[in-house]
């Protein structure tokens, strides 16, 4: 939360765009999303099997979703400049990232 | 492979599964071969046994089984109809969908009808709490706070582990250094001709890399198995039956008692086969039996589906 102040700064330069991410098939589509800093990312799970978004970067991670069962949602605020790897963690072979910019 | 050149040296493996109507499956030196059989081999010694379930799901409830609980109590049903009652009931992990208590609890009633002594250990479905697997571990790892443990029964030693911990973004199932010190040095004093069985989730060698169906460090945990005269290798996760032979190593996946997965890279991806034909769901459904067969170093490995 400290980045807060600059992300708010931003939130009235340019109207806050709506990012999702759809995960289907085992996959995060679409696999990259560029958001600005302090935008919202939500992720929706339309497979019968669950899956997580976690931190890909860090352990333990910064961010992660806990199971989204099959129809749930999991939105995010990124307030870090950079490129953010994330995957599932019940099934790692499953990657995505989020590229966040000024 | 020769099994009379093998035979009474290091032994040999003969792992036998039925699938459907009586489909006997040889796997020797690796290569599986198939042939119908009038009656099991293993049904006709009788000696120690012990019985497989695995990725029972419980909590999952879409396409093709919308009760999970009811299969696994069919699964539960089959144990007690076989011909000679198991010594054990091991479980190679997904008991639960989703890591809730409730699925746990429903899950060890159910399975506790069998009135068998049950070993489990965790699938990365049972691991998805805010605690790292804590409800999973006190309720199925009789205070293995790790998932990883071994016992002896029946002069077999059975080695359980847990490969779904920790696991890193792009990998596989892995064990981790601190497990695999435990099992070097739980392995280091026995001796070579004691029938070894480990049992973990993810498969111990590598089924399909692209789904992730693997385990990045099995190569170590295998070397320190390497050499004993007899080690089978259970796991589940994939929810067919997949078996290999290296040397001495027997590799066996089980079917899961909730839904059938696809065979690698026949699907775009690994999720459930939803468009199972009715009536043929409890074909691709099972459990798995194991027999040891004295005097002849081997095991034999029945799989019966539920019907």
């Amino acid at each position: 939360m400290k980045r807060l102040a600059p992300a708010m700064a931003l939130m009235s330069a340019h109207a806050l765009a709506q990012h999702s991410v759809r995960i289907e098939n085992f996959t995060f589509n679409p696999p990259q999303v560029t958001v600005h800093v302090g935008e919202e990312v939500t992720w929706t799970n339309a497979d019968d099997i669950p899956h997580t978004v976690t931190d890909g970067a860090a352990t333990p991670p910064r961010y992660r979703s806990g199971p989204l069962d099959t129809g749930t949602s999991w939105t995010h605020r990124f307030t870090d400049i950079g490129i953010h790897r994330y995957f599932c963690s019940l099934h790692p072979h499953m990657q995505g990232m989020v590229v966040v910019v000024k | 492979m020769d099994s009379d050149e093998n035979e009474g040296r290091r032994g040999f493996l003969r792992c036998m599964a039925w699938a459907g109507a009586g489909v006997l499956w040889t796997v020797s030196g690796g290569v599986p071969g198939s042939r119908l059989l009038g009656g099991a081999e293993a049904a006709e010694t009788p000696g120690f046994s012990f019985v497989q379930l695995s990725d029972s799901h419980i909590g999952f409830r879409a396409a093709p089984n919308t009760d999970v609980t009811g299969t696994l109590g069919e699964a539960v049903a089959a144990i007690g109809r076989l011909d000679s009652r198991p010594a054990l009931l091991i479980h190679t992990g997904d008991v639960s969908h989703l890591s809730k208590p409730a699925q746990f609890d429903t899950a060890f009633q159910v399975i506790g009808g069998a009135g068998l002594e049950t070993h489990a250990v965790p699938g990365e479905h049972d691991m998805v709490d805010e605690d790292n697997g804590a409800p999973f571990f006190a309720r199925f790892t009789k205070g293995a706070k790790h998932g990883y443990y071994s016992f002896d029964q029946g002069g077999l030693h059975f080695v359980g582990l847990n490969n779904v911990q920790d696991l890193r973004a792009g990998g596989m199932g892995a064990l981790g250094q601190a497990q695999l010190d435990w099992l070097r040095a739980d392995l280091r004093d026995r001796p070579a001709s004691q029938p070894i069985v480990v049992f973990a989730h993810v498969p111990l060698w590598t089924v399909y890399a692209p789904w992730g169906w693997g385990t990045e460090d099995a190569a170590e945990a295998l070397a320190l198995l390497r050499r004993f005269g007899s080690v089978t290798v259970l796991n589940g996760h994939i929810h067919q039956i997949m078996q290999k032979v290296e040397g001495t190593v027997a590799f066996h996946t089980a079917r899961s008692s909730a839904f059938p997965q696809p065979a690698p890279g026949t699907a775009p991806s690994p999720g459930p086969m939803k468009n199972v034909p009715p009536g043929r769901l409890r074909s691709l459904l099972g459990i798995t039996d194991v027999r040891l067969v004295r005097g002849r170093a081997a095991l034999a490995i029945t799989d019966t589906v539920l019907a």
